[in-house]
């Protein structure tokens, strides 16, 4: 792997409290990095790191094969982008993009070139003249962009730039931050808590929690296959249904078992569990169908009582009550599913994870 | 930049002290020297005996402390001919104080009240009115002032000094109490009036108990303003309530023959001490003040 | 809902206390001041026509020349002072010290005293023999010659000194919470940036604080055409007539001169003067914004 930026053994501590322990990141070049958590899980903390605003307690930071962990921000060839934009309020925009260069002392010529540049890629060219006050929040966050677009860096940083947005700019702005990522062939590394940003946009997402890494992955990964239960209820909205249960061996066959609700499991997966063993049982809401089992052996038939349904538009979610427990399904929109019916549904045990009911670990 | 292997970078970035760090603190070392030095010279001055100040140096620490300047500025400095010390002066400035501060800032509320939330006609020229009234200078007013009130036998008397601290406090505590209560959610307010609230339900009810800190922040301003008065009080108080910045002026600034500095650093302390001792317990909420009050006049 | 006025006649009520002291103790006495200007009372008011006569003395006494020629002094000293001290104490004080708590309430405790004590420190600290002089020479630098308090030419700068001890913490904590008010993400978009800090308290900070420092500066210069207290306890207008500023020459000859006229020209003198420099900037700052009230 060509590697743009790495993390070593990297240890982070406010006072005697480490944030983040023994942190170990590769990130290839040109690669579209997410690091997606909840608030305090340590991501923004991390970015901070590897851009030089925050000290580290041990470890090495290299960027484009220098180790930088003792350098300044600014001579680590990287650019970042906030959420707050902080853009220079009393510069127009002209001002903002080239404040820089020109601290830099780069040469008049080179300094319009790469403002125009940016300008044109951004299309923020008729904007130059105005100053932040006068810019909407989507045009702030382009000239936040355009800021680290002129000093030609090799890594993009981004800090939630998306979260002060509201939902309709975040849309479009998240489209152009990845076609901007395609046309430039940076390495980026995206800061987010939005799981949605973080499907959307990365080559591969780490999902952090309490200063760790829990997965990293491409996302298809992270959506199909997470690595516990962490990841898995994280990621997905709304998130999947667990079910706590144990193992049986029934009829030859390693059946999940909870409180009666009895679930084959798929013949890829029985072999991994022994029976006895208390687990988890993850389901996502698309997984489950209304209906009777059709003739895929993968399938597990079910009752329920329909609680709530929800037209989402292209697809209705339906709260499905059976025993203590209530269940979310994705179906399909063209039917009705009226409440207090009592219907029959199935899981599709291809998709389903199963995790160890005390480590949470995927099995 | 490179770094040979010995030297890898690994962990924190070695702290150096830099100059520009070194000359930070330094700055602000003497900055804080220069802060202290009158209240330390006003102290051990106060604690020395004449001889001990007249042969040796202002910064140097009494050679034997004595509290006899105190004493003597407490109870025995002469101002003319009267020698009951500055103790009459601090009676007097509480006297006036209480009443003022109460009465601008019962006012000053009301107003803010009034004017933010019921918006009555003309409210606004009474707005303007007094935010002008608060950056003339007072030598406008007071001739008038003065014959006004001994028109109404109110000149030199305690009534009269109060009103005119009233006076004046008004556009400060009115601008305090506007801006706060125009914070505040109308919906707070509406929500009071269709629950069937009058004027001063809502004042007393619900407005008042929420102006807590507005009320901290009005009280060390008035307090320590009031306190701090000189003009005012020299003219209107009278002779019978002198307050103590004026009787301390008189003291340190009239007496004939030798004067005693270490009596009259002790009294520049006493006078000193209420807005000090208000500075250090309010802590934050004085810089609050100065905040809020940055129109005060 | 009760037609507006109705609703309105208790808030109307609660206003008549303030509605006289406007119309009385403002209104009133300005008018009144400035129409005595225009006679030739002496120590009682009268109430004859004697047109800007009042005002050819005022301009033609040298003392009165002398005072406003002692606050342009002391108002340039003292304001470019506070300023300056004040701005570079707080940014000092942000940069993340040590002991920033104890510092910040050391810069500010003079501005909790008054202007006498003020006065009558320093007074004292000054005294041309006892004062810095004796110290000097207990010191050993026996040829230390420190006495400005008793020059008529040098006293007006020892005045603006002590203003400047007392003011420059009202100008720090000002300026303070405005650098605190700037968002943690400028200084670190300036460090990936590249640049240098004091080119963003340049160019940025400077500029971003304009409307701190206005008020700043409006705050100062009230303290300066009011100055009167500062000037009484620490030289008392002396030497001579060297340290008089306008506010006590209002009060000097209301009271103890009686020349009730000349008195009240200065002082619409001084009330033009700030009239003319407030109004613009209380319209620009209060009213201008808030059309919604203009009714």
């Amino acid at each position: 792997m060509d590697t743009s930026v790495a993390v070593r053994d990297l240890k982070i501590s406010y006072g005697a409290l480490d944030v983040i322990k023994d942190l170990q990141l590769e990130i290839a070049r040109g690669e579209f990095l997410v690091l997606l958590g909840p608030s305090g899980c340590g991501k923004s903390t991390l970015l901070n790191a590897i851009a030089g605003l925050i000290d580290v307690a041990d470890g090495e930071v290299w960027i484009s094969g220098r180790n930088v962990t003792w350098e300044e921000p600014k001579d680590r060839g990287i650019g970042m982008v906030f959420q707050s934009y902080a853009l220079y309020p009393q510069m127009s925009v002209e001002k903002n993009l080239s404040f820089s260069l020109r601290v830099a002392r780069h040469d008049r010529a080179d300094i319009e070139r790469r403002v125009a540049r940016a300008a044109e890629i951004l299309q923020i060219e008729p904007l130059l003249k105005r100053k932040p006050a006068h810019l909407s929040g989507g045009q702030r966050q382009r000239v936040a962009i355009g800021r680290a677009l002129v000093r030609d860096v090799d890594v993009f940083l981004f800090d939630e730039p998306l979260s002060n947005l509201d939902a309709k700019l975040r849309v479009d702005l998240r489209v152009e931050i990845k076609r901007l990522h395609q046309r430039l062939e940076n390495t980026m590394i995206y800061v987010t808590h939005d799981q949605i940003e973080a499907l959307t946009l990365a080559d591969r997402i780490a999902v952090m929690k309490g200063g760790v890494i829990q997965q990293l992955d491409d996302p298809l990964t992270i959506y199909n296959r997470p690595k516990n239960r962490f990841v898995a209820e994280f990621i997905g909205s709304p998130s999947m249904n667990f079910f706590e249960g144990s193992i049986l061996e029934k009829d030859g066959r390693r059946v999940f078992d909870a409180d009666g609700m009895k679930v084959p499991l798929p013949c890829d997966l029985a072999p991994k569990v022994e029976p006895g063993r208390a687990v988890s049982l993850g389901v996502r809401p698309e997984h489950i169908r209304i209906g009777e089992m059709g003739t895929n052996s993968d399938e597990a038939a079910l009752r329920g009582t329909i609680d709530i349904e929800e037209p989402m538009g292209p697809d209705t979610l339906v709260w499905i009550r059976t025993g203590e427990r209530t269940l979310a399904a994705r179906c399909p929109a063209d039917a009705r599913y009226p409440p207090g019916q009592t219907v029959p549904f199935v899981f599709d045990m291809r998709f389903a994870s199963i995790f160890d009911a005390k480590s949470g670990e995927r099995l | 930049m490179t770094h040979t292997a010995a030297e890898t970078p690994r962990g924190p970035k070695p702290q150096r002290m830099t100059a520009g760090r070194i000359g930070l603190y330094a700055f602000l070392l003497v900055s804080a020297v220069f802060f202290l030095l009158p209240f330390y010279v006003m102290l051990v001055t106060s604690l020395k005996t004449m001889p001990e100040i007249q042969h040796g140096s202002i910064f140097a620490l009494p050679s034997k402390a004595t509290i006899e300047p105190w004493i003597v500025a407490w109870s025995k400095a002469c101002t003319g001919a009267n020698c009951d010390g500055i103790r009459v002066g601090l009676l007097n400035s509480f006297e006036i104080l209480v009443p003022s501060v109460i009465l601008s800032i019962g006012l000053g509320a009301i107003n803010g009240y009034a004017l933010s939330f019921w918006r009555p006609k003309a409210g606004n020229i009474v707005l303007t009115t007094l935010l002008l009234g608060a950056f003339i200078p007072y030598q406008v007013f007071i001739y008038p002032l003065v014959r006004m009130l001994s028109f109404v036998s109110l000149y030199n008397t305690l009534p009269g000094i109060v009103i005119v601290h009233t006076i004046f406090g008004l556009p400060i505590m009115t601008l305090l109490f506007r801006n706060y209560y125009e914070a505040m959610p109308a919906d707070l307010f509406r929500a009071g009036r269709v629950d069937g609230g009058g004027f001063w339900t809502i004042f007393f009810r619900l407005i008042l108990p929420m102006s807590g800190p507005i009320l901290v922040v009005a009280l060390i301003l008035q307090v320590t303003g009031i306190w701090n008065d000189f003009l005012f009080g020299l003219i209107f108080a009278g002779r019978q309530h002198l307050p103590m910045t004026v009787q301390l002026n008189n003291v340190v600034n009239t007496t004939m023959g030798t004067k005693a500095y270490n009596v009259n650093m002790a009294a520049t302390i006493l006078t000193a001490l209420v807005p000090l001792v208000v500075y250090f317990v309010s802590g934050r909420w004085f810089v609050r003040g100065i905040a809020a009050g940055a129109v005060k006049g | 809902m009760k037609p507006r006025r109705l609703r309105n006649v208790a808030a109307q009520t609660a206003l008549i206390p303030s509605w006289l002291i406007v119309i009385f103790a403002y209104i009133g006495t300005i008018a009144w001041t400035i129409r005595i200007s225009f006679t030739s009372s002496g120590i009682f008011p009268h109430y004859d026509w004697v047109g800007l006569k009042q005002y050819d003395r005022l301009f033609d006494s040298h003392r009165w020349v002398v005072s406003v020629q002692n606050l342009a002094i002391f108002g340039v000293i003292f304001i470019v002072g506070c300023l300056v001290l004040g701005f570079l104490l707080a940014v000092f004080l942000d940069q993340k010290i040590r002991g920033e708590g104890i510092l910040r309430t050391l810069f500010l405790y003079p501005y909790a005293m008054s202007f006498i004590v003020t006065g009558l420190v320093w007074q004292w600290i000054l005294n041309p023999t006892l004062g810095i002089e004796q110290a000097m020479h207990a010191w050993g630098w026996s040829s230390f010659s420190f006495d400005w308090l008793a020059r008529g030419d040098r006293a007006i700068y020892l005045v603006a000194f002590a203003g400047i001890w007392q003011s420059a913490g009202l100008v720090m904590a000002i300026l303070l919470a405005g650098l605190r008010g700037i968002d943690e993400d400028l200084w670190k978009a300036a460090r990936v940036d590249g640049i240098p800090a004091w080119r963003i308290y340049l160019s940025v900070v400077i500029p971003m604080l304009s409307g701190m420092f206005v008020t700043a500066l409006v705050l100062l210069g009230i303290a300066v055409v009011k100055v009167y207290d500062l000037v009484v306890a620490m030289t008392g207008g002396g030497p001579g007539i060297s340290t008089e500023v306008p506010a006590k020459f209002v009060i000097d000859y209301l009271f103890n001169r009686q020349n009730v006229a000349l008195a009240t020209a200065a002082a619409s003198v001084m009330f033009v003067a700030v009239f003319v420099v407030v109004g613009p900037w209380l319209y620009s700052q209060y009213l201008r914004r808030r059309p919604g009230e203009a009714s």
